[in-house]
């Protein structure tokens, strides 16, 4: 069924460990069980959310019911008269700097004048119960003057008379790409795309431990993506020095991108400084929506021009990014969309505009695949509407435009790795399809004979516990038909479609970032053996980044005890949990840091001494390193050239789904992917990231969507909020590729963000050839296939000479 | 702030208490109730606990033939040991939330509930079961399925009531339920349908789900195929379950929602109308004479690709599976 292949052909060779037997099986190359899976598993990891002091009370925040309104006055009294509670803080009460932000400091820590988001924190409040912090919570009196919201993106982008919801405009950046001049072609496509606003749906909700010291500091606990911006935020909002607000990482319960901003870290640490108690915020799953960045929804056009053969003369597009109420990561997004806005595609004339824009909308920011994902889903559709028009086949077409080692991306720069797209493509193409389903044998799936007494047996596939019945091969499974258990087809109305989607991602940080990570290595004798400390700063979100630095302290060390730290700022910043960087860059700091140890090893090592006995005699060693990927480059703001990617990753994928084109209901059969990611660390951990990138995208094709009319978010839970299921994400086959980049720790290249992006346009082309829908925007919803698909069916402007 | 938690360890002690605190939310599986807590839309002064009460959890075979279904009875244990007497209801139940939830989860806080979408309505309204409600003060009252369901989550349960089961008679014909939701499992309906073949009557029962302020009947639509099905061939004429669809649409009166558009779901209810019809009696044909009405003579099953209901009638092509 399931199953991965590695090519060993190809950069596979054991690192050998140094002493002898030492580190060879958990090294790098190998499944290294993860230290906190067992944990994981049965219930006993500690995450963030349950973190306790014994004299710890309890943080909770008052939310702006508006889009946007102006604040007349702030009551704090009501809450304050409630017993238990010990303070309710307001704006006036931030001791430092009153905004942050990622990029520009443009968030206030709490609203002062006016709110920009449903959503946004006015007050905190904090009690001796979590109950009744809330309760005092709502019993602030906030006198709101609702104002006009901007909720258009496009008005907002290029309408004068729209409203600004920051002074200075409303267009956070507007990155153009200019390559070439010769914007004609015998062949011509046209498309709009609409990207609906994804949520990162990690499980564990915001939540952390700030506790008063008595330097005048704060100690926080909290699940987070990169402790030290973090702390580069809350330092100047608490008007304290940095090395006073000391942050250690607590359990991640999942990331993808949403705790890359700030959430409830300043409002605790402010509550902590104040009542000089511990105190501790937990977002419920409601709050949760409001309280992190989602995926910038999108709506591009796109226009390609082609040779009658199918070969790309030119792209032009416009990407319109929705960024919300504050600035977050918006212009990095941009910068992405942008320089990847054509995709892994040789293409000699270009000219795209890529906007970001504020609004009134939930703010929107990181999240896994950022801003490459939105541009991947438009440009595929575009490439599948190209085969289309040329008389190719989805393949053939991409196959012909592929990128390889040497191409130029359209800002310029030469990918200088392999990249081999066309041979991913033919072997995804190559592997075997999954079986035609037997009721296509019959002209309807028939279910078994009824009668009042086995009417059950009919449709009782599974048994009471969800568990397949055994023989049901034989009979069709209503678990292999779209609508499942819950029985909307036998079989009627289904067709099956396979379509293809291939994606590049930037790994790492790019456009002249000073991208960075630190590991410390100490190497020392602990009950008379050598025993390897690894401390950085960076965070284990779930992705198996602690696995990972062990595997390299062994391989590079020799030694098979390695413990790698609970991450915190007391060494210097490893960089965010994002961008698909930490294996590349704390790898490459922890490999740096091995290493010279490593040679102070061998200096202080007396002849035919082993290592037990020179740790012995000369003491522990320890190394600090600081490792950085070759430098980026901005991209040109007139013509979005430059070098301003680290690294580029390929995935491609190959969807095939059972759509019932009547009901709009979709099974998606299996997903197939080929991703190159230059050495494989961890064989299990590499699957796990491109199952669950898979699935993500398969998410955003098909049904994860925050629903958001006239700024206001709908369906803030997982009652409506829906993640697929074991039986919406189906098998898959996976074929990995390591041929390795010359300029990146051990050749790897960043894995976790590519299957995320080629999944969703490949979902989509496949409900396309099954139903014969245009279906531009994802999520694709029953109601676009049942109701409305057809209304696309003739796009104007589309010609082929 | 307190709140009292009530624990009866019988039936009579349950409706005592409810009597002297009316407000008191009762709690079976508490699948619905603790969601409502916990998200705040509740605050009761106090709760009371069903599930000492051992009654609740029990069913039996009543002398007039029908079941008597406790209220307490789990999802899980309806499919396990009524699955083959209550198709329809079973079926239903397989498509409540997961496993955990089937296992603590019951009919009783289903009709307690008396959500819209609530899973477990449209098959009670099919089958013509009736709920058997008490009140310490007045006794027993039987409320037939489709006048219990009042409003948007109300009931004509009475403040002092509580439910005690539901009677329903076994399955005389085939029954389908069917429910479509944005995901393959573990979600809400955005609208569902059931039928119910009541041959020895020569009728058919429905109920729709999440398409209407309550779970309601297709009047319309049963009148249809009382008078239109013939019951004594077999034959089934391939217009005619479309036009059944129609008229089940045509009972739904949807609103546009999180979860999908009136539009969309009035045409799925009569997809799922036309299907589960389509199916149904194709069972009752294919199970032979037996089964089949008393007078359905012998060479009549119809097997697939036979002439009758080859495929969906209703459909505008074969079912047929393209690549590519
Ligand atoms: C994750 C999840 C998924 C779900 N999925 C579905 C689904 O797919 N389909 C669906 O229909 N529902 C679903 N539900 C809702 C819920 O599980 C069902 O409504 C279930 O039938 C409730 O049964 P219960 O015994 O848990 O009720 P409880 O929560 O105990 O009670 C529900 C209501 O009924 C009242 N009540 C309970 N027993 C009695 C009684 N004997 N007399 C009077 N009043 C009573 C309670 O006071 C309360 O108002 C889901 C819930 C969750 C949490």
């Amino acid at each position: 069924m399931s199953g991965t292949e590695t090519r060993p052909d190809r950069g596979q060779s054991r690192e050998r460990g140094h002493g002898p037997g030492v580190g060879r099986d958990l090294g790098v190359g190998h499944s290294a069980p993860r230290p906190d899976g067992t944990l994981k598993v049965t219930g006993e990891f500690a995450y963030s959310s349950d973190l306790y002091l014994a004299d710890m009370v309890w943080g909770a925040t008052l939310r702006g019911p508006h889009p946007s309104a102006r604040i007349r006055s702030v009551d704090v009294g009501p809450a304050l008269a409630m017993p238990g509670v010990l303070a309710a803080l307001t704006c006036e009460d931030v001791p430092g700097e009153l905004f942050y932000g990622l990029d520009r400091r443009d968030q206030p820590v709490l609203a002062a004048d006016r709110v920009r988001y449903q959503g946004e924190p006015v007050a905190i409040v904090a009690a001796d119960h979590p109950e009744r912090a809330r309760r005092a919570a709502a019993a602030i009196v906030v006198d709101y003057e609702v104002t006009e919201a901007v909720t258009d993106p496009r008005r907002a982008a290029f309408d004068p008379s729209c409203p600004a919801v920051h002074d200075g405009g409303n267009v956070v950046r507007h990155q153009p790409v200019r390559v070439g001049g010769d914007f004609t072609a015998p062949v011509v496509v046209t498309g709009e795309y609409e990207v609906g606003m994804q949520d990162q749906a990690f499980l564990g909700p915001e939540s952390g431990l700030a506790v008063p010291a008595e330097d005048g500091g704060v100690d926080l606990f909290v699940a987070t993506q990169w402790l030290h911006v973090d702390r580069d935020q809350i330092a100047p909002c608490l008007g304290l020095p940095p090395e006073l607000v000391r942050l250690t990482l607590a359990g991640v319960g999942g990331a993808f991108g949403a705790r890359e901003d700030l959430s409830m870290q300043v409002h605790a640490c402010m509550l902590a400084l104040r009542t000089g108690r511990p105190v501790k915020m937990v977002y419920g799953r409601q709050e949760s929506f409001f309280g992190h960045v989602h995926r910038h929804p999108a709506r591009m056009r796109y226009e390609h021009g082609a040779d009658l053969d199918g070969r790309l003369r030119y792209v032009r597009a416009e990407i319109l990014l929705d960024g919300g109420a504050y600035c977050s990561s918006t212009p990095a997004v941009v910068g992405n969309a942008a320089s990847l806005g054509v995709g892994p595609y040789e293409v000699p004339n270009v000219w795209i505009d890529a906007y970001g824009v504020y609004t009134n909308n939930p703010p929107c920011g990181a999240m896994r695949g950022f801003g490459a994902v939105q541009a991947c889903f438009a440009y595929e559709s575009q490439m599948d509407r190209l085969a289309e028009a040329c008389g190719l086949s989805p393949v053939e077409v991409r196959v012909r435009n592929a990128v390889s080692q040497g191409s130029r991306l359209a800002t310029g720069q030469v990918i200088d790795s392999p990249a081999p797209l066309a041979g991913m493509l033919r072997e995804l193409a190559a592997m075997p399809l999954p079986p035609e389903p037997s009721r296509t044998a019959g002209p309807v799936a028939v279910p078994p004979p009824a009668g009042p007494a086995r009417a059950a047996a009919a449709t009782s596939v599974p048994d009471p516990a969800g568990v397949r019945a055994p023989g049901a091969a034989a009979t069709p499974d209503l678990l292999d038909l779209p609508g499942g258990v819950a029985q909307t087809t036998h079989g009627e109305g289904v067709r099956r479609g396979v379509g293809y989607g291939v994606g590049i991602k930037n790994i790492c940080f790019s456009e002249g970032f000073d991208d960075h990570s630190t590991a410390r290595v100490r190497v020392e004798l602990l009950g008379g053996e050598p025993h390897v400390l690894v401390r950085t700063a960076a965070a284990e979100v779930g992705q198996g980044l602690v696995t990972v630095q062990e595997q390299i302290a062994r391989t590079e060390l020799g030694v098979e005890r390695v413990t790698v730290a609970q991450a915190d700022t007391t060494v210097g910043s490893a960089g965010s949990t994002s961008a698909s960087r930490q294996s590349y860059v704390t790898g490459g700091a922890v490999r740096a840091a091995c290493r010279a140890v490593r040679e102070r090893l061998a200096v202080l090592r007396a002849n035919g001494e082993t290592l037990a006995e020179t740790l012995e005699r000369a003491g522990a060693v320890e190394e600090t390193r600081v490792y950085r990927h070759r430098p980026t480059f901005p991209m040109d703001p007139v013509t979005g050239q430059g070098d301003s990617h680290a690294q580029l990753a390929l995935c491609v994928h190959r969807a095939v789904v059972d759509v019932d084109v009547e009901l709009g209901l979709v099974k998606v059969v299996e997903l197939a992917a080929v991703q190159d990611v230059g050495r494989v660390l961890n064989p299990l951990a590499l699957e796990g990231q491109i199952h669950g990138g898979s699935a993500q995208g398969l998410g955003l094709a098909l049904m994860e969507e925050v629903q958001v009319v006239d700024g206001r978010v709908l369906n803030p839970s997982f009652t409506d909020y829906l993640i697929p299921t074991i039986l919406d994400m189906p098998p898959m086959r996976v074929s990995v590729l390591a041929n390795p980049d010359p300029h990146a720790p051990y050749g790897l290249r960043g894995a976790g963000e590519p299957p995320t992006l080629s999944s969703t346009p490949a979902v989509a082309a496949a409900v396309r050839a099954a139903t014969g829908l245009r279906l531009p925007r994802v999520p694709i919803r029953p109601h676009d296939i049942a109701m409305d698909g057809s209304r696309y069916g003739n796009w104007a402007g589309d010609r082929s000479l | 702030m307190t709140m009292d938690f009530l624990r009866p360890a019988t039936w009579a002690e349950a409706l005592e208490a409810k009597a002297e605190r009316p407000g008191a939310v009762p709690v079976q599986g508490g699948t619905d109730v603790m969601v409502e807590l916990n998200f705040d839309v509740r605050r009761p002064d106090a709760l009371l606990d069903l599930n000492r009460v051992a009654a609740l959890g029990e069913w039996s075979a009543e002398e007039d033939g029908r079941l008597r279904v406790g209220a307490g009875v789990t999802y899980a244990r309806l499919i396990a040991e009524l699955g083959d007497r209550l198709p329809g209801l079973a079926q239903a139940a397989r498509t409540v939330g997961s496993p955990q939830i089937r296992n603590r989860g019951t009919v009783g806080g289903n009709l307690g509930a008396a959500s819209p979408a609530g899973d477990g309505h449209p098959p009670l309204l099919a089958a013509g079961a009736e709920i058997e409600v008490e009140s310490a003060a007045r006794g027993v009252r039987m409320i037939p399925a489709e006048e219990f369901y009042l409003g948007v989550k109300r009931s004509a349960l009475e403040p002092d009531e509580l439910i005690r089961a539901f009677w329903t008679r076994p399955a005389g014909g085939p029954q389908y339920f069917s429910k479509v939701g944005t995901r393959n499992a573990m979600v809400i309906a955005v609208c569902s349908f059931a039928l119910a073949l009541h041959p020895a009557e020569r009728r058919a029962g429905t109920g729709i789900g999440s398409a209407a302020p309550t779970p309601r009947r297709a009047v319309a639509a049963e009148e249809f195929l009382a008078a239109e099905l013939d019951w004594d061939t077999g034959r089934l004429d391939p217009g005619l379950p479309r036009r059944f669809g129609e008229l089940a649409a045509g009972a739904a009166s949807p609103i546009d929602d999180v979860r999908g558009t009136a539009a969309y779901r009035r045409h799925a209810v009569a997809v799922l109308a036309r299907r589960t019809l389509t199916w149904a009696w194709h069972d009752l044909w294919a199970a032979g004479p037996h089964e089949g009405p008393h007078d359905g003579p012998r060479g009549r099953v119809r097997r697939p690709g036979g002439p009758v209901a080859p495929g969906d009638p209703g459909d505008p092509e074969k079912p047929r599976r393209e690549a590519g």
